[in-house]
Order: structure tokens, then C-alpha cells, then sequence
């Protein structure tokens, strides 16, 4: 019987590669970090045969790669919130806050997570969500107001959460709200995500998030597209000091219904919304169809601030 | 002395005698009565199914079942199809591909849910497996359709493919075209869910025509409704078959060939598609109708009165799928018109709205649990309930073996005495005995877990959201439901006392779900450490969770049994916690760190859950997973 085949020759020894002292030197108090500045931390992985790396870069706000929006310039630094602490994302902190030492129950999270509403409820399956938006696009003839209306809708009821619930209450405090996920892929990395834009109100939190996800940790991600699936592929870290201030590697762009790929940016972000498909981060050295958009744009913040 | 005879039956005969028996629960049963008889069993044995495909590595596989025609693998958790696992989160089927190109050159099929397929896979699999025959992506992503039409030039002995829900590039039909002209052994396509607004119809048409063993054809919403006619003409011995999109201006002619063609289908079973329905053009299916079993009508959005008018023509009817645009008075009559009906899934049309936009209640589906004496199999979205609806539902329908209900608004209570759910569904686990599914919504307190761990004895797979009051919730469930495999869980206030007491538990499971609880990361390494046949993984994307105090919880946590170790494939915002981790226990500043070894070896400990020595043997079987 294959009884010591308990993985005993494929486990334990061979230990992933872990984030052990992966970290974060100013935090290892006994309070959840409140504070905004972490210091960047780089850690190897103990152990592993494939004695891989993995680095996890804490930034402080700002500095990495930005991406560009319209909205972005000129001012591409200040566009980044200052008070939420750089390397986590604010609600996300302020969640570990409000519960610093304590158990959390979803609700406070819910409270505390003003801005991240409940993901996945109803449960509905991506496929049936996307099939059913589809349906309502054809059928609304101003997709644009109606998605207007929606979202003021969301921010009022996003005020009204609470904190606290009581037990036996109809709970109306958790927020249901529709998502809209799209794809995005940034140039370079093999992996993509997806991010849900009704879950951001505003380019600049779009943008944010998207840089948070992206250029933030470098991209430790394994080439999984490829034959051999080894850990510690070291790959490029985007530096901060690579920029420059003002313009930035990269461009975000989106494909719309028609098919078009279009710089982010140029219109209200509801209009936005009801004609976006996916979404690339595209390098600005290719961004060739749009850079003269680009370029005007940036003449354009050029001669407002001379 | 006496020589004992030993059983004499060459290993041929056994062989024979095995090939007959195909659960893979025998089969496990089978390979644990002696060592030669596994040494048979595991040589001849032909079809797997891995539950998570991270429970056992391609090479421990492929090493004890060398001759293996058809696989099944399942990736990402559950509550993945629901956004909550980000992507980048794994379930690569590549290296498994990779693996048996070289070890099954004679692989036939190949069954995959939720996991990663690119193109390069589909390449590999074209170029690989000669004899290839079924390819079914249920929910996948990763792969455009030239990937599919590398499948579609290669494989000449294709019967299945099947794309059911899976999220692909579409880049146009132009992939249809790559079967050869010579191809003719298809059986089933469904590329329902391909949304490209191009379609080759042509080749489509030619390929439906050539293959005469054609029994399901599902198409995508490219296809117009004019257009059906002329495919359905040429594959008359349709069993299975979903529609393109079925709204058009109604013209006389289109609709008099479309009822033509459907009538000349002796054979259609089940009907689905119907996008953007035009209420005038379902009379052409009334044709098949009384024939029908399955009915997916869940993209339909008709009123009532027309949805009954259809399912009135509908008596052999086992199987409905539709939105709440049904409303109590359309289930009402589907409970007398159908009276074979065994699954019922309603769908809600306006999931988002504040307020219902239909008048769909408990009352509907209390109705078709009073009427239709075979109903096994519930899903069912609505906006309120009531203890009393659910103990009727209980009683009337003891034969449930799936009963998922989803009341959209969280924690909602009966709605008639404002009081917890938890009796109602208490009644559903102790009347339906042979209840394997159950998804949970409402208000509900730890009681509904305590009846829940008394009756659910059958019960595999629980999802439970919003609910509970304690960890004694949880660990009733734990210690309780003794065939639990899958256990999925949001935003409930479950912490680290239940999970880290009946730890041992969750070796004998498939996996568990915790997001949006008070698990703390300490308690997540410390379960690593200790239950080294498990992978504790933690999510977060906000950041490492060791930036943070132990005693902080995490925000998404699956943990799952594996033989293979931790995986090597995680992106960056996952964390493996691990047995040899050189993470300790952070205590500083933390007042429970004794709690959680207490808890350990605590009042409830470590119960083995069987003998050592059985469950080893039960590890190896890995095709039970």
C-alpha cells in the first residue's frame, strides 16, 4: 500500500516561498499600525530548494510608477491621497484600526470599509451578472443617466452605514451594490486582474487602485504562462527613481463597446462606466494611436501652468 | 502440511471483473482490500476525479495511475464564480497538461472547472493526446478561441466540446472554420457562452450538417433567430439544443419555418439560450414542448402571464430554470401544469433594486414544494421568507437533496414574527434526510447550526453568509455534520475557537471558505504549523498579513487537505502558513496567544478522526478528492 505516500517527498521540505522576514521594520509593535509611513522592506524566502525571491516593496506614496489619466495631469503627485497610509489600502487600515485587538464582526467592517462595499452578494454568478448587464444595455436607451442615478444612490446609502448592529435587527446596513468588473492587463505582466468600477466613485480612486495593484508589489508573480512553473523568477522592479515628475511609463487605456481603444479619462466618469470593456495599462512608448492625445493634453496642462 | 490456496484468479479476470465497476468510491474500496488487488485496480484504472487540483500534485497522479483515459480536475474555490477570489489566484491547469502529454499520450478526455486555461494549453492538448474526445471547460478562463481552433484542426476524433460558462477572448467564429471539412464526429458543442457579435455561419452550418451524431448544440448569442431554422434542419436528431438570440421584428415566414423546424425535432429534450426574447416567437417551440425535460428560460424576461402560457405546454417538464419575472402566480401554475418537476431555479431579475420589482414570495415556492411530489433540488432568490413557509417546504418535500435559498437583503428575519430563520431551516435539516446541499440566508443565530450539526448527517457541502452569533456556530457545524466536504463562509463573526478545536476535522474535508471573519492570522499559522497536511493560504490584498499584529484578522482564508504540500504557483497577495515556517508566534502585546495552544490541546483537543493508519491509506486514494 502506498500508505507513506503522505506526500512525504513533496511536502516539507520544499517550503513555498515564504514572506518570513518579508517585512515591514517600523510596524512590529503591538498595535496595528497606525501610522502612514511603513519603510520598504525587502526579505528573502528561507529555505526552498528553488531558493526563489520574493519581494514585496512597500512604497511610500507617490513615488512609483504613476499611471496617467487625464485627470492626472498635470499634477501627477498630488493626485495620490496623502493621509491614507501608502502601502496598504486606506480601508483596509482603517478597518485593522477601528479593531485593533479585538474580534470583528462583519458589520464594523462593513462601517469601516466606507468605501468597499459588499462584493458578491446576491450570489450571482459573473457570467449570469454580465449576461444580464448586457441585456439592460440594450434595452436602456440612456445608459448613461441610468448609471448616473445608480451611483448617486450608492453614495447616499454608503453614508448611511452604521456601525454596531444589533442582533436581532433587519439589518438594512449592508450595502448591496452591482458590480462591474472588467479586465485589466498591464503591459509586461502576464497575469491580469479585474477590478470593480462601481466600486471606486472617481478616476483618481481608479487609478489608485489600479496602481496599487500593479506597481506596488513588483511583480513577483510566477510566469505561469510558461513551461515550468519555478518560483523566483526575479523580475524588473519598477524604481521610483525611474520617473520623473510630471509624466510616467505607462498610460492607462480602455476598450470601449465599439472596439475602440481610448485614453482614460477624457469623459465623465459615468459616461465612462457604461462604455468601458476592459481596461490595459499600456506602456507610453506604445500608446502610438493615442499619443497624440496625449501629447496635446499635455501641451495643453503645459501652457496653463507657464 | 497443506499448501494454502491462494486466491487463484489471474490478474486478468480481476482486471475484467473491475472494468465494471466505475464509481470511484468502489474503485477506492476496491484498491484497499489487499495489496495485489490495488496493484490491479490502480493499473486499470481509466477515469479520475480530483476535487482541487492543488489536494495532489500531476506527478503523484500520474505515478500511481499510469494508464488513465479521462480526468477531472476543479480549481478555484467556489465563491470564486462570485468575485471574491481575486484573480491571479491560481487553479493553472498548464502543469498538468504539461505532465501527462508526456505520461497519457492515449488521454480521451479532459473535464476542467474554474480553473486557468490558456491558449498554450489548448495548443498542448491539440498536439498531444491523439485520441482525443472530450474537452469540457465549465467555468474556466485564460483562453481565446484560437486556442479553440488549434482544438478544433487537430483533434479528428472530438466529440464533446463543451465551454459552458467559461470566459473567453472571443475574437470571432472564425475558430468554427478550423474543423476539417473531413471532421464529422462531433456529438456536442456548446459555445453559449462566447460573446463576440461574429459568428461564421457558414461554418457553423457545414459543421452542424457533416456531423449526423450531433445530440447537443448550444449556441451564442451571435447567432440570429433567422437562422435557426436552417441549423436546426440539419440536425433533426437534436437532443440538447440552446438558442442564439431569439428576438427579431416578427415576420410570418421566419416564424412558420422556425415552428417547422423545431416540429421536425423528434427528439429535443432540453431547450436554453432565448436572449433577448420576442414574446411572439415562443409558440414556435410549442411543437416540442410536451416532450421537453429541461428548460432553461433564466435570460428570458417575459412577463408571467407568458412564461405560464409556455409552461402550461410543458408537462414532462423535470427541470425549469427562470427569473422571478414568474412571480407566486406563475409558480402557482407551474405547480399544476408540471407535476414531474424536480429541480427549480429562480433567478432575480433586479437583484440591485431597492425595492421588489415583482410580486415573487415564499408563497411561490411553497407552492410548487406543496404540489410537485418529486422536487429534489432548490435554488430559489426572493426578498422574504418565514419560519412557517420553510417547516412546510420541510415537510412537504422530504426528498430534497439541494436546497440553496437566497433572501437578497442580509439578515433578513421572518417577516411575519420578526424572529430568526433558524427553526425553518432547522425543520429543512431534520425532515430532508438525504440533504447534501445547503446555502443558508437570512437572520440567523447559532441555533440554526446546533440543528444543523444534530441532522445535516448527509450534508457535503454548506455555504453560509451573514449569519451566526459565535464560534460555537461554527463549531457545530465542525464537529457535527459528519459527511461535510465543503464548507464556505462570509462575513459571520466565526473566529479562532472553533476552527483551532476541531482542526483535525478539516483533514477529512475538502476544504473551507472563511472570508470576511474574525479569524486571526496567529490562529491561521498556527493551524499551518500544526496540520501539516493541510494549506492554510491566506488573501489579502491590502498587504502581508505578518505587517500586522497576529491577533488582526484576515480577510480571506481557504484551507484545504493536500498530500501535494504548499503550492508554488501563488501570487503575491497569497500566503501559504506553513509547518517548518520560521514565523513565530508574535506575542508581544498579545493577550490571547495563550488561548490558541490552550485551544489546541484544549477541552475538545485533537480527535483523530479515524485510526492513523486507515487515514493514510484514505490520503492515497487520491482519486477520491
Amino acid at each position: 500500500m502506498e500508505g507513506s505516500g503522505v506526500g512525504g517527498s513533496e511536502s516539507g521540505s520544499m517550503s513555498t516561498v515564504s514572506r518570513e522576514d518579508n517585512m515591514v521594520v517600523s510596524s512590529e509593535d503591538s498595535s496595528c499600525p497606525d501610522e502612514s509611513d511603513l519603510e520598504l522592506g525587502l526579505g528573502l524566502s528561507l529555505g526552498g530548494k528553488t531558493g526563489g525571491f520574493k519581494m514585496h516593496q512597500l512604497s511610500k506614496g507617490g513615488q512609483f510608477a504613476r499611471i496617467l489619466t487625464a485627470k492626472d495631469l498635470p499634477s501627477v503627485i498630488s493626485a495620490a491621497s496623502p493621509s491614507s497610509s501608502s502601502s496598504s489600502s486606506s480601508s483596509s487600515l482603517s478597518r485593522a484600526n477601528v479593531t485593533a485587538g479585538t474580534k470583528r464582526t462583519a458589520d464594523s467592517v462593513a462601517a469601516a470599509n466606507g468605501s468597499s462595499q459588499v462584493v458578491g452578494w446576491p450570489p450571482i454568478r459573473a457570467y449570469r451578472m454580465n449576461s444580464m448587464v448586457n441585456q439592460e444595455k440594450n434595452m436602456a436607451t440612456e445608459g448613461f443617466n441610468s448609471t448616473m442615478v445608480n451611483h448617486k444612490s450608492e453614495t447616499s446609502m454608503v453614508e448611511k452605514t452604521t456601525a454596531g448592529i444589533g442582533k436581532y435587527q433587519n439589518n438594512g446596513n449592508i450595502k448591496l451594490r452591482k458590480s462591474l468588473f472588467v479586465k485589466v492587463n498591464m503591459d509586461g505582466i502576464p497575469i491580469g486582474r479585474k477590478v470593480d468600477l462601481n466600486a471606486h466613485e472617481s478616476y483618481e480612486k481608479l487609478a489608485k487602485t489600479l496602481e496599487d495593484m500593479f506597481l506596488k508589489t513588483t511583480s513577483s508573480v510566477n510566469p505561469v504562462g510558461s513551461m515550468t512553473l519555478e518560483l523566483g523568477v526575479m523580475k524588473k522592479i519598477t524604481r521610483p527613481s525611474k520617473l520623473l515628475d510630471g509624466s510616467s511609463d505607462f498610460v492607462l487605456t480602455y476598450e470601449d463597446k465599439e472596439g475602440d481603444w481610448m485614453l482614460v479619462g477624457d469623459v465623465p466618469w459615468e459616461m465612462f462606466l457604461s462604455s468601458v470593456k476592459r481596461l490595459r495599462i499600456m506602456r507610453t512608448s506604445e500608446a502610438t494611436g493615442l499619443a497624440p492625445q496625449l501629447q496635446e493634453r499635455n501641451q495643453r496642462q503645459r501652457s496653463k501652468h507657464n | 502440511m497443506q499448501k494454502k490456496v491462494a486466491c487463484s484468479f489471474p490478474d486478468e479476470v480481476l482486471e475484467h471483473v473491475f472494468s465494471f465497476i466505475q464509481s470511484d468510491k468502489d474503485r477506492n474500496a476496491v484498491s484497499m482490500v489487499c495489496k495485489s488487488w490495488y496493484e490491479i485496480e490502480r493499473w486499470c484504472r481509466r477515469k479520475i476525479f480530483i476535487g482541487n487540483c492543488y489536494a495532489v500534485s500531476p506527478r503523484m497522479v500520474i505515478r500511481r495511475f499510469p494508464k488513465v483515459r479521462s480526468i477531472e480536475l476543479k480549481g478555484k474555490p467556489h465563491f470564486a464564480d462570485f468575485n471574491l477570489v481575486p484573480d491571479g489566484w491560481g487553479g493553472y491547469v498548464l502543469p498538468w497538461i504539461a505532465e501527462m502529454a508526456g505520461a497519457y499520450p492515449w488521454l480521451e478526455e479532459i473535464r476542467l472547472k474554474r480553473m486557468v486555461v490558456t491558449d498554450e494549453c489548448l495548443e498542448l492538448i491539440a498536439k498531444s493526446f491523439k485520441n482525443f474526445k472530450v474537452l469540457v471547460l465549465f467555468s474556466c478562463e485564460g483562453f481565446s478561441t484560437d486556442g479553440l481552433a488549434a482544438i478544433a484542426a487537430s483533434c479528428m476524433n472530438l466529440r464533446e466540446l463543451d465551454l459552458r460558462d467559461s470566459d473567453v477572448d472571443d475574437l470571432g467564429g472564425h475558430w468554427l472554420s478550423h474543423f476539417p471539412e473531413t471532421y464529422t464526429s462531433l456529438v456536442s458543442l456548446n459555445s453559449s457562452c462566447l460573446g463576440s457579435d461574429e459568428v461564421s455561419l457558414s461554418a457553423l452550418e457545414r459543421l452542424v450538417g457533416r456531423c449526423t451524431n450531433l445530440r447537443t448544440l448550444r449556441l451564442n448569442r451571435a447567432v440570429p433567430l433567422d437562422k435557426i431554422a436552417n441549423i436546426l434542419g440539419r440536425a433533426p436528431q437534436l437532443v440538447d439544443f440552446g438558442t442564439g438570440t431569439y428576438g427579431a421584428d416578427l415576420q410570418s415566414d421566419v416564424f412558420s419555418s422556425l415552428a417547422g423546424a423545431f416540429s421536425s425535432c423528434k427528439e429535443l429534450r432540453s431547450l436554453s439560450g432565448f436572449w433577448d426574447v420576442v414574446p411572439a416567437y415562443l409558440p414556435a417551440i410549442y411543437p416540442v414542448c410536451s416532450r421537453l425535460t429541461s428548460l432553461n428560460l433564466s435570460y428570458v424576461t417575459i412577463q408571467s402571464p407568458d412564461l405560464v402560457k409556455l409552461l402550461r405546454h410543458c408537462p414532462s417538464l423535470q427541470r425549469l430554470l427562470v427569473l422571478d419575472y414568474i412571480e407566486d402566480s406563475g409558480l402557482e401554475a407551474l405547480s399544476s401544469s408540471c407535476k414531474e418537476l424536480q429541480e427549480l431555479r429562480v433567478f432575480p431579475s433586479d437583484p440591485f433594486g431597492e425595492e421588489p420589482n415583482v410580486s415573487l414570495t415564499e408563497q411561490g415556492l411553497v407552492s410548487v414544494c406543496l404540489a410537485c411530489p418529486k422536487l429534489q433540488s432548490v435554488l430559489y432568490f426572493c426578498r422574504r421568507m418565514s419560519n412557517v413557509a420553510l417547516v412546510t417546504i420541510a415537510q412537504n418535500c422530504p426528498n430534497l437533496t439541494r436546497f440553496r435559498l437566497c433572501i437578497i437583503e442580509p439578515r433578513t428575519a421572518d417577516f411575519l414574527t420578526l424572529e430568526p430563520l433558524d427553526v425553518g431551516f432547522g425543520a429543512i435539516v431534520e425532515h430532508c434526510k438525504d440533504l447534501r446541499r445547503l446555502s443558508l440566508s437570512g437572520l440567523l443565530t447559532d441555533r440554526v447550526f446546533e440543528y444543523i450539526g444534530r441532522y445535516a448527517k448527509k450534508l457535503e457541502m454548506l455555504s453560509v453568509a451573514f449569519a451566526g452569533e459565535s464560534d460555537l456556530g461554527l463549531h457545530h457545524v465542525l464537529s457535527g455534520c459528519e459527511s461535510l466536504r465543503k464548507l464556505e463562509i462570509r462575513d459571520c463573526p466565526f473566529g479562532d475557537k472553533a476552527l483551532l478545536a476541531n482542526a483535525a476535522k478539516l483533514e477529512t474535508m475538502r476544504s473551507l471558505w472563511m472570508s470576511s471573519c474574525a479569524v486571526s492570522f496567529g490562529a491561521c499559522k498556527l493551524l499551518g504549523q500544526k496540520m501539516p497536511r493541510l494549506n492554510v493560504e491566506v488573501i489579502d490584498e491590502s498587504g502581508p498579513p505578518d505587517s500586522r499584529p497576529d491577533s488582526c484578522p484576515v480577510d480571506k482564508l481557504y484551507i484545504y487537505r493536500s498530500v501535494a504540500g504548499p503550492r508554488f504557483d501563488m501570487p503575491p497577495f497569497v500566503w501559504t502558513m506553513e509547518e517548518d515556517s520560521a514565523l513565530q508566534l508574535n506575542t508581544i502585546g498579545n493577550p490571547i496567544g495563550s488561548e490558541w495552544e490552550h485551544n489546541m490541546k484544549g477541552i475538545q483537543g485533537l480527535r483523530a478522526q479515524m485510526p492513523f493508519v486507515l487515514y493514510l491509506a484514505e490520503l492515497s486514494n487520491t482519486s477520491q478528492w
